[in-house]
């Protein structure tokens, strides 16, 4: 077991590594910080001096050696475009992020089962249908008509919510939070609902057909059979059965919804750290581009490592090492 | 648990009621596409850091809204009688910056020095200045290198900070991004200014509240004593916000939203000329293209070919299409309010696809060629669209353009680098002055001057006489030395202006204000309504 988790941590850091390779290989093709940086009356003397002192001019991969050199001693640079140490500008806006992610991953988890269930025991019903055509269109628009399409409606003609922002915030010192104040809650509605609303549908098809799977089997029949109660059936022991895929997507897609919270962020002016990699993008702020790029496929080797062990767990057959080694 | 819900509800009443009243009358909340990059006055030299800044800094001279020169921290400036290199200043007494210390002399030269210095954005701008010494508590001399006529309109952006407060906190340099680490001037200000900041947070909130100690009061409306920022990036959003109400001032309305702004109700749209030409660029200067299919020749080098150009944009077509009507067709590289624009400067071509064919044919090509036009997508108002309406014209003289719409941070490499031989390019002129588009687009490129010229051009009689410009202190002679460069540049016809792009500011009917042509707010002369 231990060799195992070994093996895959290894494995994981090489991942790491090779992304970051990847990345610095990618950022020439993005643009040239230097011309940002400087205003419009900059010399060509400016730009080459600018360039040779933030070691532009290096290969790529030499410039990736410095990034990983001093980020292994917690120093992540200076943005190039706000001039202060990128540590503390993700720091400042990953509670953004992360409050906006929980809050559409719970809606999706909870629509999302809740209407799975319903359009697998009501299947020919008309609200079973009209469900399952609005979750079409909700798979086939992109977040960003979405989100424009719930500030059209919500917003500008029925002026029930806010159109962008996170409202006002409660700074807790190391987490600024919009859970507290009235704003800020009314502020994570719309961006939730543009955000969750593909992994909404996604749950919903995942339950719908995994229930009516389980619905088939044999133990339902006896069970029905028995005279238990539809209520009794459907929520004792088909939900139960069918739960186990759905946690595993669940799982996975926690980590999409973080990375792909960028256009709903863009779209909503939501201050969280897919906002400040847009913004990084466009200035070519090359120190917060990496950061950032780091931090999301950290995140993502890290909730693959965990479901991987959980397997490892949960399934006895896949310790190939038990005996052996 | 009930306890628990009854205090989270009465937090909740709470922070409702301090933002009931945080929003009085007074507070104008303000939305734009950029966010300021820095609150150091002297690092960046871009349009919305500035513009924060002269909520909070003064320049010398300030620049109001009506783009006129206005005494700001100097109340008089005039070159000194004794020395035709030296410009004399004489500063405001009894202003004091936001933190109580005293404004006098000793702050202009230590300002002017860091604006002057290596890791400034600025000191272009004060590339003759040689020299900066206090002649008094409230008089300061600026020694150029010969004399300059022209100092005082360089200085309009040049913000003042006070010494002692620099120096007791480290900011003495400018931000150095290489140094790894970030100065107390970029994150913390103390200027002059009628506006202090009281919170910022990059990209989501920055406030300012009125100086109730600012020198100006009395002397402008200052009816706003509360400024709200928020960039909002998407333009859809931003739209809405305005239409919501959230918000009561954008600055960049995009062009197909204006009759929404116009026709809602309690709000309207405040529009005039950008102190902004578009235009583009040719390679003139290249042995070969790298990116035509003319082998050994330049197409570019024949100024026929460039005239054929010229007269197949149909100007007319672009403003009403493309811009919705909202530019002002021009065939001046330099928009009307800087010195040196004539009438006969602005009057554009007549669009004439005959004869630009006949000037194709006397020039040999009348097969045409193919070439590739580089744009910026993300940078003007529809780049991108301008220059594909310009694919079209172009084909019809039998020029095959290729185009390559890049962002900006692409985009402009490509020119600094020479590495494109067609491109789309807009140009602002901060000094009002003729003698700015001349260093930076007609120079011969060189490591001071022409940085922007990306076309390859260099003519030793026109240089020279951009570079006597600066020191030429009869004006007769000056402008008539302009007139001159611009008939030479006229006839070089290295570029081809397409139009002045119009600004289009959308405000609440609670405000009312002058738009300014350089796109610079300065809340000082909001007016309430």
């Amino acid at each position: 077991m231990l060799s195992y988790i070994l093996r895959r941590v290894f494995q994981s850091v090489l991942v790491l590594l090779v992304v970051g390779l990847v990345a610095f290989a990618m950022f020439r093709f993005v643009g040239d910080p230097v011309d940002t940086m400087l205003g419009q009356e900059r010399t060509m003397q400016d730009i080459e001096r600018l360039r040779e002192s933030l070691g532009l001019n290096k290969p790529f991969f030499i410039q990736y050696w410095d990034f990983l050199v001093r980020a292994v001693q917690g120093d992540l640079g200076i943005s190039y475009r706000q001039g202060r140490p990128v540590a503390e500008i993700i720091a400042e806006r990953l509670p953004a992020t992360l409050e906006l992610a929980a809050v559409s991953g719970a809606f999706a988890l909870i629509f999302g089962i809740v209407f799975g269930i319903f359009t697998a025991i009501r299947r020919d019903g008309f609200a079973a249908n009209a469900i399952m055509t609005l979750s079409l269109i909700g798979v086939s628009l992109p977040t960003f008509l979405i989100g424009i399409l719930l500030i059209y409606v919500f917003a500008v003609e029925l002026r029930w919510l806010p159109s962008f922002g996170r409202g006002d915030v409660v700074d807790l010192g190391w987490w600024s939070t919009g859970f507290l104040t009235q704003s800020g809650l009314v502020a994570l509605i719309l961006p939730s609902i543009t955000l969750g609303l593909y992994q909404m549908t996604l749950i919903m098809r995942l339950v719908r057909s995994e229930m009516l799977e389980v619905m088939r089997q044999d133990y339902i029949r006896f069970a029905r059979a028995r005279g238990l109660k539809d209520r009794a059936i459907h929520f004792r022991h088909a939900l139960k059965n069918t739960l186990v895929p759905v946690i595993t997507v669940t799982g996975l897609q926690l980590g999409s919804i973080i990375a792909f919270a960028i256009i709903t962020e863009t779209v909503f002016q939501w201050p969280g750290v897919g906002l400040l990699f847009i913004n990084a993008i466009q200035f070519v702020d090359i120190p917060v581009m990496a950061a950032y790029l780091m931090l999301i496929s950290v995140m993502f080797v890290a909730i693959n490592l965990i479901v991987d062990l959980l397997y490892v767990a949960i399934d006895p057959r896949l310790r190939t090492d038990g005996k052996g080694a | 648990m009930n306890t628990r819900y009854t205090a989270f509800g009465a937090a909740l009443l709470a922070t409702t009621a301090l933002t009931a009243s945080a929003v009085s009358a007074e507070t104008l909340r303000w939305a734009r596409a950029a966010e300021a990059l820095t609150l150091d006055p002297h690092s960046q030299n871009e349009g919305p850091t500035t513009t924060l800044m002269h909520q909070i800094y003064e320049p010398l001279i300030i620049r109001n809204m009506e783009g006129e020169m206005e005494p700001a921290l100097a109340t008089s400036w005039e070159p000194s009688a004794d020395d035709g290199n030296v410009w004399v200043f004489t500063l405001r007494e009894g202003v004091t910056f936001h933190g109580g210390e005293e404004f006098d002399s000793a702050d202009v030269v230590f300002s002017l020095n860091r604006a002057m210095s290596e890791t400034s954005n600025f000191k272009e701008l004060l590339s003759s200045v040689s020299e900066v010494r206090a002649a008094g508590p409230y008089t300061v001399e600026i020694v150029t290198d010969g004399p300059n006529p022209l100092l005082p309109n360089n200085l309009t952006n040049i913000m003042m900070m006070d010494e002692g407060w620099a120096m007791a906190n480290g900011a003495e340099a400018v931000q150095d991004y290489a140094a790894g680490e970030d100065t107390f001037s970029a994150r913390n200000t103390n200027g002059t200014g009628p506006y202090v900041l009281t919170s910022r947070e990059a990209d989501v909130r920055t406030v300012l509240t009125a100086n109730s100690d600012y020198w100006g009061v009395g002397e402008f409306p200052l009816a706003v004593t509360e400024i709200v920022f928020t960039p909002i990036q998407n333009p859809a959003t931003r739209v809405a916000a305005l239409l919501t109400g959230e918000v009561d001032f954008i600055q960049d309305v995009p062009v197909q939203d204006l009759a929404r702004v116009e026709e809602a109700d309690g709000m309207g749209l405040a529009t005039a000329p950008q102190n902004r030409n578009i235009f583009f660029g040719l390679n003139v200067g290249a042995e070969d293209l790298g990116n035509d299919n003319v082998e050994g020749a330049n197409p570019f080098a024949d100024v026929r070919v460039r005239e054929a150009m010229n007269i197949a944009i149909n100007r007319d077509a672009i403003q009403q299409v493309v811009m919705r009507g909202q530019s002002d067709p021009t065939g001046a590289m330099l928009p009307p309010p800087v010195a040196g624009w004539t009438e006969e400067l602005e009057e554009y071509p007549a669009y004439d696809i005959e004869a630009a064919n006949a000037l194709m044919e006397e020039a040999g090509y009348g097969d045409g060629f193919e070439v590739q036009l580089d744009c910026p997508n993300d940078r003007y108002i529809n780049d991108e669209a301008i220059c594909q309406a310009a694919v079209g014209m172009f084909a019809q003289i039998g020029i095959t353009v290729n185009l390559s719409a890049l962002p900006r941070a692409q985009h402009f490499p490509l020119i600094a680098n020479g590495e494109t031989d067609f491109y789309l390019l807009g140009w602002g002129v901060p000094t009002y002055d003729s003698e700015y588009v001349f260093n930076f687009l007609y120079h011969t490129r060189t490591e001071g001057r022409g940085s922007w010229n990306g076309t390859g051009f260099s003519d030793p009689e026109m240089d020279e006489m951009i570079v006597a410009l600066s020191s030429e202190t009869d004006l007769d002679v000056r402008d008539a030395a302009v007139a001159e460069l611009w008939a030479m540049a006229e006839e070089a016809r290295i570029y081809l202006p397409i139009h002045h792009q119009v600004l289009n500011w959308g405000i609440s009917d609670d405000w009312s204000t002058v738009v300014d042509a350089d796109d610079q707010v300065k809340f000082k002369y909001f007016e309430a309504d």
